[in-house]
């Protein structure tokens, strides 16, 4: 009897084995690599953006997994032996990848929902044709202060993160591109200078910055902002929104008279993609007008999609940090992507900015 | 037939180390080696380090002084250790081991969550109505982290070979007269002396390439070796520069362990 029922459980783990086997032949499985904390993740009500897509097609599985920077996503896509299916860069990074072949065309008959998309956002310098990128988000960069420990009268321009007053308490990026657009709004360059003298001018702003930096941090911005641990940092309007929430004595300011970023991030395909149909489906999901005010809600990020707006919380629609009248985005500038050398320099101008 | 037999049985070990160690050493060379543009032949890698020496040196500043003090740390609790019953050495050596089995990332994180500014440490300082401290992003936090994440790394050797040296060689020096003092000085720290040397290379050659510790614990200006190359294949993109900082650090500890062991060699054989 014993040995009929371990036969029998023996039959029955086989069949299982077997029927597991069956449905992963089924499923294919897309790899998502995107900046941290930029896709709605079910956290405080918000919309689950990765369940709901594979509660809609089961057959599709999505592995994610995140970045900090354009440079570190471009790196490690630079150096190969790793599958991507969807990234998200920035607008000059899309130009870049573009122009050293490292994206895919996107193929329109599979993303039918990027008829949603703003004129505005399309045909952009960086994809002018909008062969290898559809936007996901907008936005700009400013400063976040904390309004307990910083006194407004000294919040006047960029030159808040450089003020002795606050030194250990004041956050940089670790960037080269941001880090760099700083000091060229600052010293009164253009964002898009290949002059090397500028550069240069730019990287003495920067190392004169360092003894007052507490870090130079990305991601980790979020806990050092609503903690307090740091006082004074330059981000994203975005993130600033989703900061405040946790820490409501938080500002943001832009410096509008000396010129800030607006940024376009876009979805792409690289050519290290497998899936390539199944990353297209999973593109034309997050364009879904609905999908795409219920992550963006959560995420603070502008929305691209006019038709979107109508789910969006109407107080976020009035929100001047997340959509800036035409009158406060006068000086604003978008970074167009620079020639390779120029690139180059200014990454390894940054390392000695922080190696120095 | 006996060595063929060896051949055999260590053919797993030497086929692991040619795939994961030797092969990967060739590519490290090899990129040291390529410009990052062209890929081909050029020494540019190398002749920019100049630059980069004040970090190095700082990096072996650092990781010499937590290893100092590791042992001046390691060095009585390994030797209690040695010296308790059989059953007291399992125990505390379990205990050496324990922090061991949680990952050192989040170790590190733990002490930034006790040092920072806004951490537990000051928190309780300001709620008693003393001053913060400013505790973290100082070098003194860097060699904190070294020292609290490698110390296993001094005491276990450093047990190891206390608890081999022979007891009837310090009956001898007490029966000769020797004050404890002097048995110690004479007898012991000489027989320990390997012990030490290579709890000495087991705390250095890690701390001098870690950027983890000096990245959660250190400022802006405690830039470390290991910080530098791993920019450099991260944001950097220039995976040759830092192929050729590793080959660097790599031929540096090599030297570093070397005068090491020739140093710790010479003392072996006054002792013997």
């Amino acid at each position: 009897m014993k040995k009929f029922i371990s036969a029998l459980l023996v039959v029955c783990l086989a069949a299982c084995l077997f029927t597991g086997c069956g449905k992963k032949e089924e499923t294919t499985t897309i790899y998502v690599y995107n900046w941290g904390q930029y896709i709605a993740e079910g956290d405080d009500d918000s919309i689950d953006v990765i369940a709901e897509f594979e509660k809609k097609y089961p057959n599709i599985k999505v592995q994610y997994s995140t970045f900090d920077s354009n440079e570190t996503m471009y790196a490690k896509l630079k150096n190969g032996g790793i599958t991507v299916d969807v990234v998200f860069p920035s607008d000059y990074m899309i130009g870049r990848m573009r122009q050293e072949g490292m994206l895919l065309e996107l193929n329109y008959d599979n993303i039918p929902n990027a008829k949603y998309v703003d004129d505005s956002y399309r045909g952009l310098a960086f994809d002018p044709e909008d062969k290898f990128s559809v936007p996901y988000t907008w936005g700009t960069v400013g400063i976040i202060y904390n309004s307990k420990y910083v006194d407004e009268a000294d919040v006047t321009g960029w030159e808040l993160l450089w003020n002795e007053k606050y030194a250990g308490k004041i956050l940089m990026f670790d960037n080269s591109r941001d880090a760099f657009g700083i000091a060229q709004y600052l010293l009164g360059y253009s964002v898009n200078t290949t002059d090397s003298a500028e550069l240069q001018a730019c990287t003495d702003k920067l190392a004169q910055q360092k003894p007052v930096v507490q870090q130079y941090v990305m991601d980790q911005i979020f806990d050092a902002m609503e903690n307090e641990e740091a006082y004074i940092a330059p981000y994203y309007a975005g993130d600033y929104l989703t900061m405040v929430e946790e820490n409501p004595d938080l500002r943001f300011y832009r410096p509008e008279d000396q010129g800030f970023n607006i940024f376009v991030d876009g979805i792409c395909i690289p050519t290290c993609a497998k899936e390539k149909e199944a990353a297209e489906t999973f593109i034309n999901f997050l364009l879904d007008p609905e999908i795409c005010a219920q992550n963006l809600d959560y995420l603070g990020y502008s929305v691209p999609e006019t038709e979107a707006k109508q789910y969006l919380d109407e107080e976020l629609v009035a929100n001047d940090i997340a959509y800036p009248s035409q009158e406060q985005l006068r000086n604003a500038s978008s970074f167009d992507f620079l020639p390779e050398e120029t690139s180059r320099e200014m990454e390894s101008l940054f390392m000695t900015v922080r190696n120095g | 037939m006996k060595k063929t037999k060896s051949v055999l049985l260590s053919a797993p070990y030497l086929a692991w180390m040619v795939v994961f160690t030797l092969v990967p050493l060739g590519v490290v060379a090899y990129y040291a080696l390529t410009d990052p543009a062209t890929g081909v032949f050029t020494l540019g890698n190398l002749r920019n380090l100049g630059m980069y020496l004040p970090v190095l040196w700082n990096s072996i500043a650092y990781s010499l002084v937590s290893a100092f003090i590791c042992l001046l740390l390691g060095y009585p609790v390994a030797y209690y250790i040695a010296h308790c019953r059989q059953t007291a050495q399992k125990f505390l050596y379990m205990l050496v081991m324990l922090p061991m089995c949680m990952s050192f990332l989040l170790r590190t994180l733990a002490w930034v969550g006790l040092l920072q500014d806004t951490g537990i440490i000051n928190t309780m300082l300001a709620k008693i109505g003393l001053p913060r401290l400013r505790l973290i992003r100082t070098p003194a936090a860097v060699v904190l982290g070294m020292v609290y994440n490698y110390l296993p790394y001094m005491i276990l050797p450093l047990y190891a070979t206390l608890m081999k040296i022979d007891r009837r060689l310090i009956e001898a020096a007490e029966d000769l007269g020797c004050t404890p003092v002097q048995t110690f000085c004479k007898v012991v720290f000489p027989l320990s002396m390997p012990g030490i040397l290579s709890g000495m290379t087991m705390v250095f050659v890690p701390a001098v390439s870690t950027f983890y510790i000096s990245q959660k614990l250190g400022g802006t200006d405690t830039v470390l070796i290991g910080d530098v190359i791993e920019r450099q294949f991260k944001q950097g993109n220039n995976p040759n520069l830092g192929a050729a900082l590793s080959l660097v650090l790599m031929l540096l500890v090599f030297v570093c362990t070397g005068i090491m062991n020739r140093f710790g060699g010479g003392e072996e054989e006054v002792v013997v």
